[in-house]
């Protein structure tokens, strides 16, 4: 049987969808399912739990072969305890660490469920961000710089680059302590 | 107790303040959900680490902190309410459903008004959430951000530099902001427009839902916006998209009633004056007929159709019928056709009020 996303393939992943009591089913490859960072269906009429929870995992369409042909068993986060599957099942993160564990996981799911974004661009915390704040500082000096540089701004440039070093030393401390 | 002490009970003292487009937009709520670094999130926490964080969060919102100093924030532990207690407070918005039912250790701080609610041990550590009357979201961000760093202040959040304020539901990292408004759309539903609009408002990544009912279908023609993408967009970004898609839809809801007016006077006069009718004089009155008439009053009085009622007794019935708040004013555990019942009493009362 071919894979249902590629058509070309061969099926190696066989799930069963449920919907008002009719059985479909759905086959596709390990290659699509790795590739969609896990496989939905398309369907929209889902609570936003179990939409995340298909987006995660074919909302809770068990899957005939078992989840560890395409989920290592291992994949879990050591802090919490918390498995990828169960992660997948219950559509929730266990702690902070997690996001670290799954991290090879997430950009799909966050790319679903955020369109298409992957990367924060709001607030950050004023104390624990302060270092964040000071690189991205860091990095529009950066920028500047070269354009100061382009318009032949030297004594701009100079100014700028002394800032910068200024910043980088106080990183370099805060690192070491 | 006699029913205007109750209903002053019963509603929110920030919900008397007539805010901005109230005739279309009920209430703006921001909510900012966060997790305290090093701890693991409530879902996975055990009693000792779920009462570390409400000490922590407790002692900072008390303790000497300017803004904590002007304003008084009370804690109620959810173990300790009963039932009855948790369903009125998630009829008056103030908590989640999902803090009153499921969260074992959960708690809440309120201040007095009623417009902060900091959430304890729900989904996330904490969630913090601000209301306001009326279209006011950048008061109402404003506001959330103040709690925000004041609890920054003496507390280590779970942040991560690429993903954001690290939250327990993948759709609530990166800000963890969601933003939401309740609007009154009667005429775009009359006016059958609001089946087109939905669908526009969806593919701009928003989310449009009825409520007071399951599902997706609105009682009382009241429908909740709000943001669903909280990654990869600023939090003004996040507003400024929210806030152009709902000043479209006043300006939809102003044009559809005024259509009304211009072309169906006599239909929509004889609607609205039955729908009087029905509460005035209703014996039994379930839920959805009631939002119904209920919605149907406060096009009449915001279009001057019917005058002489005040313009806060929709949504002081709302909540007022609602299951928790009948059964609290009862003093009793009632059934289904015993709230019928006293929900037709108590909307007659409250009528009889209007007409002294
Ligand atoms: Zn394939
Ligand atoms: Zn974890």
């Amino acid at each position: 049987m071919n894979c249902e996303e590629c058509h070309e393939r061969e099926a190696s992943l066989h799930f069963t969808k449920i919907i008002n009591g009719e059985k479909t089913e759905f086959h596709i490859c390990e290659h699509c399912a790795k590739e969609k960072g896990e496989f939905m269906p398309g369907s929209n009429s889902f609570s936003i739990h179990q939409l995340l929870s298909g987006l995660l995992h074919g909302d809770g369409h068990v899957p005939n072969t078992p989840s560890s042909n395409f989920i290592p068993p291992s994949l879990s986060c050591e802090k919490c305890g918390m498995s990828y599957y169960q992660f997948a099942k219950i559509g929730r993160f266990g702690c902070e660490n997690c996001y670290k564990a799954f991290d090879s996981k997430l950009n799909p799911i966050f790319k679903r469920v955020h369109g298409g974004n992957t990367l924060h661009a709001g607030k950050i915390p004023l104390r624990a961000g302060s270092s964040i704040q000071e690189k991205k500082q860091l990095q529009q000096l950066k920028q500047a710089l070269q354009q100061y540089i382009l318009n032949e701004e030297f004594e701009k440039a100079a100014e700028t680059r002394d800032i910068i070093r200024e910043i980088e030393h106080r990183l370099e401390q805060g690192r070491d302590s | 107790m006699s029913l205007e002490r109750f209903i002053s009970d019963a509603i929110s003292p920030w919900m008397k303040r007539e805010g901005p487009e109230s005739d279309i937009v009920l209430s703006s709520r921001v909510r900012l959900a966060r997790n305290i670094h090093q701890f693991v999130f409530p879902i996975a926490a055990d009693k000792e680490s779920a009462h570390e964080v409400i000490a922590s969060i407790s002692s900072c919102m008390n303790g000497e902190n300017d803004a904590a100093e002007a304003e008084n924030f009370e804690m109620l532990m959810m173990e300790k309410l009963k039932p009855i207690q948790k369903r009125v407070l998630v009829e008056k918005h103030l908590i989640s459903p999902n803090l009153a039912e499921q969260a074992k250790y959960g708690a809440v701080l309120m201040n007095d008004d009623e417009s902060v609610s900091i959430m304890l041990n729900e989904e996330d550590h904490i969630r913090i959430q601000c209301l306001a009357p009326g279209f006011q979201l950048e008061e109402v961000l404003h506001k959330a951000n103040e709690i925000d760093d004041l609890i920054e202040k003496s507390v280590d959040y779970a942040f991560d530099e690429k993903r954001g304020y690290l939250t327990s539901c993948p759709t609530n990292v990166g800000t963890g902001l969601r933003a939401s408004v309740m609007m009154h759309l009667p005429a775009l539903v009359l006016t059958k427009k609001m089946s087109r609009i939905i669908p526009a408002i969806n593919q701009l990544g928003l989310a449009v839902r009825g409520i007071y009912g399951e599902g997706t279908e609105a009682q009382g023609n009241i429908f909740q916006i709000s943001n669903q993408m909280t990654l990869g967009k600023s939090e003004e970004d996040i507003m400024e998209d929210l806030a152009g898609v709902v000043t479209q839809v006043i300006q939809q809801e102003r044009a559809a009633r005024k259509q009304l007016q211009d072309g169906l006077k006599l239909q929509l006069e004889d609607k609205l004056f039955r729908s009087l009718g029905t509460l005035e004089n209703c014996r039994i009155i379930q839920s959805k007929e009631a939002a119904k008439c209920l919605s149907d009053v406060r096009l009449g009085i915001d279009l001057e159709i019917l005058p002489g009622i005040s313009k806060t007794i929709l949504n002081e019935l709302m909540i007022l019928t609602q299951p928790g708040f009948l059964q609290q004013y009862a003093g009793e555990v009632l059934t289904p056709e015993e709230r019928d019942i006293r929900r037709a009493t108590l909307i007659r009362e409250r009528i009889k009020l209007e007409n002294r």
